[in-house]
């Protein structure tokens, strides 16, 4: 037998410095595996880059959003360049207007249509699903089957209708995307929510008397945490895309405001006539917070979720 | 088979039937009639106007004309923005230039999807894996509003290969760009479902037991494994197919390929209600319909399912 002597010395040693054995709960595991994974730390910071961009950005804008810079109008493919002479630094748009401050602002409404739609998608996602999943029988059956129904149908042009009819506006944006966001993460907290519920602590509740809502908001939801916040930083690009993609089509974020997807639309339809920022400063954006979003949702999912470890 | 055939049915037509209702009220209760105008018709006119399109009768009774129409004629009833024409024949107009293209796509991305999966899997940690790994991480950030205006960059604006738009009867210079911008961010999806997929099942002891009776890798690869990797793809195509025909929207905006989704866009800035319901209603069913034959697809090839 080969015992390394010196080895259990420090081990020993160590045990009597430390003063016992710090115990590892589940979150402490999940921050070392994430932080372990490089694309996902390196998103994180990237995100927390174009984060503090955003709100401390204005700060060295020298225009604002809704300036229009007429020394340089009529002939913006030349003189509306990126340049820091002018103080435009991304150049400007069709209009005149410093793209460098419309990109902040796009950054800024496209994130908060993200994390909007997300936060809906958590609170009634969570609370549908759970009470689906809690009650179980009947009661389930047509809770899920409502889901079914409303997830084969088209959403986007039910959307686009919404919007046509109740105005376009960024409150009926919410209402349309939160109207559709919630289905997929009620699905998946029915799930979890089915196996939770037959566990001891819950029967417990249950014995003890306490009301059926009170053990969902109490005991069910808290256990349901880890799984949400993995889905719903999966949510966040999603609901970008999607807040985006009904912008591109103009049908989505109204002028004065702007977003990704408006500013890549307006940049698409004007890159024939050489100004060709226009659409790469906010593609550039657009694509690196989305990348630092899926990594950082991936990187979550690992770390939180035991299934696919 | 045919009851749970029967019992998807049974689901399938009461969407239908709620997908119709829904967009019949949301229509309704939109301030304002189809007519009104910044300067107001006189009332006789606006009287006789409804009396036509039927308006003046109580909304049920519309509903029920509406419905019925649809499933009887399949007539979607007078489009109110062109006086001249019916939705149907602005949906025939839209309808096989969308078909063309969607098809296209939705072929190429399942064909090169599964077949670039299936490469990356038994080729696994090589250069070729990386590749189709990183391409398909790539393309999940681009979408087809993004993947269009770059297109048209580098293919018509800098090489000067390609028309920047337009449809011309659909002759193959016209269809390329609209087919890989819709179906780029579904190949890459289809292509990392069946990679990893592909993955699982070569691991599973049924393979082991085909290599080791000798089979070659080819044969191991079609006969055995393929059934199984693609049993998640096929759960994926529903949601591919929903996204493609969204997709068509931004596809025939950019492109102005003259299909059903550009008529939509329109419909939706001018307040065509019939229209903007006509096409909804079409997409829903579509929808529908490809769903149920996915869910039997599935059932076919799967024995584990039975209901």
């Amino acid at each position: 037998m080969i015992i390394n002597k010196k080895n259990i010395e420090d081990l020993s040693k160590n045990f009597s410095e430390s003063g016992g054995i710090k115990g590892r709960s589940l979150w402490y595991d999940a921050r070392t595996r994430f932080l372990k994974n490089k694309a996902a730390v390196t998103s994180l910071i990237i995100l927390s880059i174009i984060l503090l961009f955003a709100f401390l950005g204005p700060l060295f804008a020298q225009w604002s959003n809704e300036e229009i810079d007429w020394t340089i109008l009529g002939d913006i493919s030349t003189l509306g360049m990126p340049s820091f002479n002018t103080g435009h630094f991304f150049g400007t748009d069709e209009l005149g207007r410093d793209l460098y401050s419309r990109v902040i602002q796009g950054t800024k409404i496209s994130l908060m249509v993200g994390v909007v739609g997300a936060l809906i998608a958590v609170f009634v996602g969570t609370l549908y699903g759970a009470i689906a999943g809690y009650f179980g029988g009947r009661i389930d059956t047509i809770m899920m089957r409502i889901v079914d129904i409303l997830m084969s149908i088209p959403y986007m042009f039910v959307l686009i209708l919404l919007l046509v009819i109740f105005g376009r506006s960024i409150f009926m944006l919410f209402v349309g995307i939160g109207l559709i966001s919630w289905l997929d993460m009620s699905r998946i907290v029915r799930g979890q929510t089915l196996s939770i519920k037959k566990k001891e602590f819950i029967e417990a509740a249950v014995a003890t008397g306490v009301g059926n809502f009170t053990i969902i908001l109490r005991h069910i939801i808290p256990n349901l945490l880890g799984v949400v916040a993995v889905y719903a930083t999966l949510l966040v690009p999603g609901m970008i895309l999607t807040e985006s993609f009904i912008s591109f089509l103009g049908l989505g974020i109204q002028e004065p405001n702007t977003s990704w997807g408006a500013l890549i639309s307006e940049g698409a339809k004007t890159m024939r006539y050489g100004t060709l920022w226009q659409l790469l400063f906010p593609l550039f954006f657009f694509v690196v917070s989305l990348f630092s979003l899926f990594f950082i949702g991936d990187g979550l999912r690992d770390a939180l979720d035991p299934k696919d470890r | 088979m045919i009851i749970y055939i029967l019992k998807r049915l049974s689901v399938a037509l009461p969407t239908i039937l709620i997908l119709i209702i829904i967009s019949f009220l949301l229509m309704h209760s939109a301030p304002g009639g189809p007519f009104t105008s910044e300067k107001p018709l006189p009332e006789q006119v606006l009287k006789n106007i409804n009396a036509k399109y039927g308006l003046d009768q109580p909304i049920y009774n519309q509903m029920f004309n509406y419905v019925w129409g649809i499933i009887t004629e399949f007539d979607f009833g007078p489009s109110f923005r062109y006086k001249d024409r019916t939705v149907n024949d602005i949906i025939a107009q839209g309808f096989p230039v969308t078909l063309k293209y969607g098809t296209w796509s939705f072929i190429l991305a399942v064909l090169f999807g599964t077949s670039l999966g299936i490469i990356a899997a038994i080729r696994q940690n090589t250069f070729l894996d990386y590749l189709a790994v990183g391409f398909s991480i790539s393309a999940q950030v681009l979408p087809n509003f993004v993947m269009a205006p770059i297109l048209v960059l580098i293919f018509t604006l800098y090489l000067g290969w390609l028309p920047g738009g337009g449809w011309e009867g659909g002759q193959i210079q016209f269809v390329i760009m609209p087919v890989i911008a819709l179906s780029t961010s579904y190949l890459a999806s289809i292509a990392r479902l069946t990679r990893s997929s592909m993955l699982e099942v070569l691991n599973s002891n049924f393979i082991r037991t085909a290599k080791a009776k000798g089979l070659p890798q080819y044969k191991i690869v079609f006969y055995h494994a393929l059934k199984p990797t693609l049993l998640p793809v096929i759960s994926y195509l529903g949601p591919a197919f929903v996204g493609m025909i969204t997709g068509s929207v931004v596809i025939d905006m950019y492109f102005s390929t003259g299909g059903i989704g550009v008529l939509f866009v329109n419909g939706a800035l001018n307040r065509d209600y019939s229209t903007i319901m006509g096409i909804t209603i079409l997409v829903g069913c579509l929808t529908i319909t490809f769903n149920l034959l996915v869910d039997i697809l599935y059932a076919w090839i799967d024995p584990k399912i039975r209901y």
